[in-house]
């Protein structure tokens, strides 16, 4: 067995700010294998983005600082030299971000972005370059490439925007690319089709993905495994199917239960999570979800939860939850039931006692 | 009624009227004073633009290090000194007959570049130096804090997610990013400058328009100030225009819209 694309060994991520430091990433581990797509999903605020760009070795750039590991086929990313990581950036690993208009230059033609992204990592001709931005543009869906090429990124509409920003990740066949968000800005259509595509594209080079969203139910088409993020910390990872059908985490039953969809039950199934995350500077103590846990018992707010294997559920499933499991079965079977916060919760301890 | 015969002359027949002193034409004597003034502040635009640009890069990439600190202190006392003060301890310094260190001849006596192009250049080099000196401060500050701005901006962090070095990360697409304001300023400044840099042509004993002015003043030679104001005034508007112009070609957003 070779070593995994990309291994994310307890990361720590520590901003430094005026109100004080951020612990924006808090022992997070994660592997991803080659061609595989894992979804990372959690509220804004979550430390999704600053994990990712602890990745990609942006984080150099800021006084963050971290601890940790990340391993890139084996190599550690944060021990690499800057010009090490540098080749390695847009090359075998590239990143998509959410915002496409403010993440291209204003003032530099999309093509020659694109084309500068190809000579960062290989020398040749401008007019080769200019040629695989062209070909690359076609692969994602753009429609006559070379007028794109000339637009400046104003000028295109926010879906082929986006598909710009894609093209320019893939143009050097990354084996990893990072979607950070990369439907957050667009209407439901063409998010939908940015979907599709990334799906696509996902199976015709190989690459492997780590898709970033707010949205679970963006993740759910796509993803092979999901990771639920919370606070700078993973609160429970599993096989996507797994995760979808048996979560254990209060907080992703909140999450799934705030996904629109149009089932035969009715529209009165989303639920918003009540409350809102918690400050990174000064973390609750105990289990960090306690204070918006409908569920939440004293002990809670003491003892702080490691993300440990779901019994009976194959060492895949994780969960940093204190509940004990039986007690979460229930509530989440009442949960799907119909039920609401407090009858899950009163039925939960009712057989709990009986 | 004077002054609307003065204005059509002045726009239908370009006509400024004969000066008090000599009675000579108002244009013939500005356009015979043009070519050292045009001299002054096209050789002075290149300077600080040059070395504004250079101290403010250096030090936004440096950003509080001593080279930082260092350079922006400089800076500051060279946008509190007045020009005068500096011309004249430039001359104190430098010139051939009185200065400490004679390196330059030629200081104070213009000398046309179509006469002799060295005597020119010794000339010149001093008044092109100490107008460009302040100047140069602001702009430095000026282009620093442009370029801070736009180094924490997403299309920034995009450029190093590429692989770019950071040399082209901060040359190109920020330098590029961050140019606008200082474009846009030196534009103006340079139309200020066109219609005459009184001070330093002073200070200086250059022919040029600022000081046909500036002794115009002197002398209450009211035709001469009047054609010297509005000459000034001709060149802040064309410059203005320029810059408008070159504002869209700057950002292509400014362009469609
Ligand atoms: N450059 C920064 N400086 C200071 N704090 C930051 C910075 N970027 C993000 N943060 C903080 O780090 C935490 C995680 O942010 P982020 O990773 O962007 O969240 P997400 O992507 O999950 O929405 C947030 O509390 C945010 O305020
Ligand atoms: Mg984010």
């Amino acid at each position: 067995m070779s070593a995994p694309l990309l291994e994310v060994e307890d990361l720590w991520v520590q901003l430094p700010t005026e109100e004080g430091i951020v612990r924006a990433v808090d022992g997070v581990s994660y592997t991803v294998d080659r061609g595989r797509c894992l979804g990372i999903v959690g509220e804004s605020g979550a430390g999704k983005s600053v994990s990712a760009m602890a990745v990609m070795g942006l984080t150099r750039f800021s006084r963050a600082r971290i601890a940790g590991a990340v391993r890139f086929e084996g190599r550690d990313l944060l021990t690499a030299s800057d010009d090490e990581l540098r080749r390695l950036r847009g090359n075998d690993i590239a990143m998509v971000f959410q915002d496409a208009l403010s993440s291209l230059h204003p003032y530099f033609r999309v093509g020659d972005q694109i084309a500068g992204a190809v000579r960062a990592h290989q020398q040749i001709a401008r007019r080769r370059a200019r040629e695989r931005a062209a070909e690359i543009l076609a692969l994602v869906g753009v429609p006559d490439p070379r007028r794109s090429m000339a637009a400046y990124p104003h000028e295109l509409s926010g879906g082929m925007r986006q598909r710009a920003m894609i093209a320019m990740g893939l143009v050097n066949e990354p084996k990893l690319l990072i979607a950070d968000e990369p439907t957050a800005a667009l209407d439901v259509t063409v998010q939908a089709q940015i979907l599709e595509l990334l799906q696509r594209l996902r199976r015709e080079l190989s690459t492997a993905v780590v898709l970033i969203t707010h949205d679970l139910g963006v993740v759910a088409q796509m993803a092979d495994e999901i990771a639920v993020m919370y606070a700078g910390r993973i609160v429970e990872r599993a096989p996507a199917a797994t995760l979808l059908a048996a979560p254990e985490h209060p907080y992703t039953w909140g999450l799934l239960q705030s996904i629109p969809h149009p089932s035969a039950e009715g529209q009165s199934d989303l639920v918003p999570i009540a409350g809102r995350p918690p400050s990174l500077i000064h973390p609750p103590s105990g289990c960090s979800f306690h204070p918006r846990c409908p569920y939440a018992r004293e002990v809670h707010r003491r003892v702080d939860p490691r993300l440990e294997p779901v019994p009976d559920d194959g060492a895949a499933h994780r969960v940093a939850c204190l509940l004990p499991v039986e007690v979460r079965r229930r509530m989440w079977r009442a949960l799907r039931g119909g039920a609401d916060h407090r009858q899950a919760r009163t039925l939960a301890d009712e057989e709990g006692t009986g | 009624m004077q002054y609307l015969s003065y204005m059509t002359d002045v726009f239908l027949r370009l006509d400024f009227g004969f000066s008090f002193q000599s009675n000579a034409d108002v244009l013939g004597l500005i356009l015979a004073r043009l070519p050292a003034t045009v001299q002054l502040a096209l050789g002075a635009v290149v300077l600080w633009l040059a070395a504004g640009i250079g101290l403010g890069v250096v030090s936004a990439v440096r950003r509080r290090t001593l080279v930082d600190r260092v350079s922006m202190g400089v800076a500051l006392v060279g946008i509190s000194a007045p020009v005068y003060w500096l011309g004249l301890v430039a001359i104190y310094l430098f010139s051939e007959d009185i200065g400490l260190i004679p390196l330059l001849p030629g200081i104070g006596g213009y000398v046309p570049p179509t006469e002799d192009l060295s005597a020119w250049l010794g000339s010149m080099i001093l008044p092109w130096c100490v107008l460009a000196a302040s100047l140069a401060a602001i702009y430095s500050r000026v282009l620093r804090a442009s370029l801070l701005d736009v180094m924490s901006e997403d299309y920034i962090r995009t450029a190093r997610a590429q692989g770019l070095r950071e040399r082209r990360v901060v040359l190109r697409h920020g330098l590029r990013g961050a140019l606008t304001p200082v474009v846009t300023l030196a534009g103006l400044d340079l139309g200020v400058l066109l219609g005459g840099a009184i001070l330093t042509e002073s200070v200086f004993n250059l022919p040029g328009v600022g000081r046909l002015a500036y002794d115009a003043i002197v002398r209450g030679d009211l035709p001469v100030i009047q054609g010297t104001v509005l000459f000034g005034a001709f060149f802040i508007i064309v410059m203005a225009i320029i810059v408008d112009v070159l504002y869209a070609y700057l950002d292509p957003r400014v362009r469609h819209a």
